[in-house]
């Protein structure tokens, strides 16, 4: 039997998500404007995040990207491929391996649950030096799968 | 306060058990505690600020555009924060316990974990307030950054009076591990491996890798080979000894791949492509039937092999430091 052949829509209920689904990688340059860009627009002015200078002196080796940012990118890796319409409930991360400009991060995300209309993703982001984000992000699609727009 | 020493002293890395177990118990005094009172968004939930933070992201959601917009539900936190002119928000409690943080030495700051909650969607003119708690103060924990104590902190957010989200954040407060601070100030940037310890048991072990020679003792009574060097014999005791000298053919008699934590001075020379990647660290059986520690060269950490045939080669880690490695011989995969 040929599983690719199933109408979209029958696999359960909500739809065409999958347990086991992996999302498209998202590569994001690590630009020493985005990880300013993101302290400023998240109103984070902790030295680390835009002075090169003093963050050395505390001991890292350049600045470095704010936790909000994280949360931003992971969240509109998400919406970027569930569509406008899926709904963020929750979003848990935790840090490991700093964003330092010159690097690039690669999220990878991997249904974890779907259940009803709700589904429960595993986002890892990975850089040059490890994994810089581990986490969950659970959301509501309306509708289920019909309601569900990819790019 | 006044404690303005930015960054560690060495006596304060050396702080005793005791003064650390009394440092915890004062900070542990602070859970339950609020760390944020009556705080107030010193701004309404606004459309410029959604879509300078869309343009930070790069996130195109149309969801988030135009002036019937709902804010991107990542930047609960956003509206909550003090800005360049602070927080009024912020409790003495939580005041207090940063600044016993600081005065213990814990003066560097990250955050580790972020756990939000969204109840509904906030949109432009939403009026933000929020109260928060000192959830829990870790044990002291050391970590590849440092020394500290990981503080979690849990945080209400309303829109107008209504709880829209929850927040729960940790961070670490430590004192930067030493080796970053040196490691800026040098200009080489290139992590060096950490120096052997030479004293009079083992210094006659250094001076042969420094003529590039591998010696292994002899007990002068019973004729038995050990390795690593040890001032007496563990067979008959005999404190007399010489030395022969290994031929340098060996075999991987066992081996670990090291994933983490990442320590780039120990691929750095080999495979630079995985700097601060994994490497094998195995155990070399001489042909001469004793055992060394060492690294596998010339072949990627996940084709290392019990029973791979080495032979010795003397890697030159930096200025300072040369080391005895052993090279898988070629052809040996079969």
């Amino acid at each position: 039997m040929n599983i690719d052949a199933t109408p979209v829509g029958a696999m359960g209920p909500v739809g065409s998500v999958r347990t086991g689904d992996t999302l498209p990688p998202l590569e994001i340059e690590i630009t020493r404007t985005l990880i300013v860009a993101g302290a400023i627009a998240s109103r984070d002015y902790q030295d680390v995040h835009h002075d090169a200078e003093l963050a050395r002196e505390k001991g890292s080796p350049d600045i470095f990207m704010n936790i909000l940012t994280t949360n931003g990118l992971v969240g509109r890796y998400i919406t970027d491929h569930f569509g406008p319409t899926a709904v963020l409930r929750k979003v848990a991360i935790r840090l490991g391996a700093p964003n330092y400009p010159g690097d690039t991060m690669v999220l990878t995300g991997t249904v974890e649950e779907a259940e009803g209309d709700t589904v429960t993703v595993r986002v890892v982001g990975t850089n040059g030096i490890g994994k810089h984000v581990t986490g969950t992000v659970t959301l509501v699609l309306p509708g289920g799968a019909d309601r569900v727009s990819r790019p | 306060m006044s404690g303005e020493g930015v960054g560690p002293d060495d006596e304060r890395a050396d702080v005793s058990e005791d003064v650390a177990e009394d440092v915890y118990a004062r900070l542990k005094a602070y859970e339950g505690r609020a760390s944020a009172v009556g705080g107030a968004g010193k701004d309404l939930v606004n459309e410029p600020m959604i879509r300078h933070w869309c343009e930070a992201m790069g996130d195109t959601n149309p969801a988030y555009a135009g002036p019937d917009a709902m804010a991107p539900p990542t930047m609960l936190q956003a509206w909550t924060m003090g800005g360049l002119s602070g927080h009024a928000a912020r409790s003495e409690a939580f005041d207090e316990l940063l600044g016993l943080l600081d005065g213990a030495g814990y003066t560097s700051v990250v955050a580790t974990d972020c756990e939000q909650e969204y109840l509904r969607p906030l949109r432009p003119g939403d009026r933000i307030t929020f109260d928060a708690l000192i959830e829990s103060v870790s044990q002291r924990k050391t970590t590849k950054l440092g020394t500290g104590h990981f503080v979690t902190t849990r945080m209400d957010v309303r829109a107008g009076g209504e709880l829209a989200g929850t927040h729960r954040f940790r961070i670490l407060k430590y004192a930067p591990a030493a080796q970053g601070r040196e490691g800026a100030s040098e200009s080489s940037a290139r992590p060096r491996r950490p120096r052997p310890v030479v004293n009079r048991d083992n210094a006659g072990f250094w001076e042969g890798v420094a003529r590039h020679r591998l010696l292994i003792q002899r007990c002068d009574g019973c004729k038995t080979l050990r390795f690593p060097w040890l001032p007496g014999c563990n067979a008959c005791g005999s404190p007399k000894w010489d030395t022969v000298e290994a031929s340098g053919e060996g075999t991987v008699y066992s081996y670990v791949v090291m994933h983490h934590p990442p320590f780039p001075a120990f691929t750095a020379t080999d495979h630079a492509a995985a700097a601060a990647g994994p490497y094998a660290v195995a155990l070399i059986e001489l042909a001469e039937g004793v055992r060394m520690i060492s690294n596998v060269v010339g072949v990627p950490h996940d084709e290392v092999r019990i029973g791979t045939p080495v032979r010795l080669e003397f890697l030159r880690a930096d200025e300072e430091l040369e080391l005895p490695v052993f090279r898988a011989v070629e052809g040996s995969e079969g």
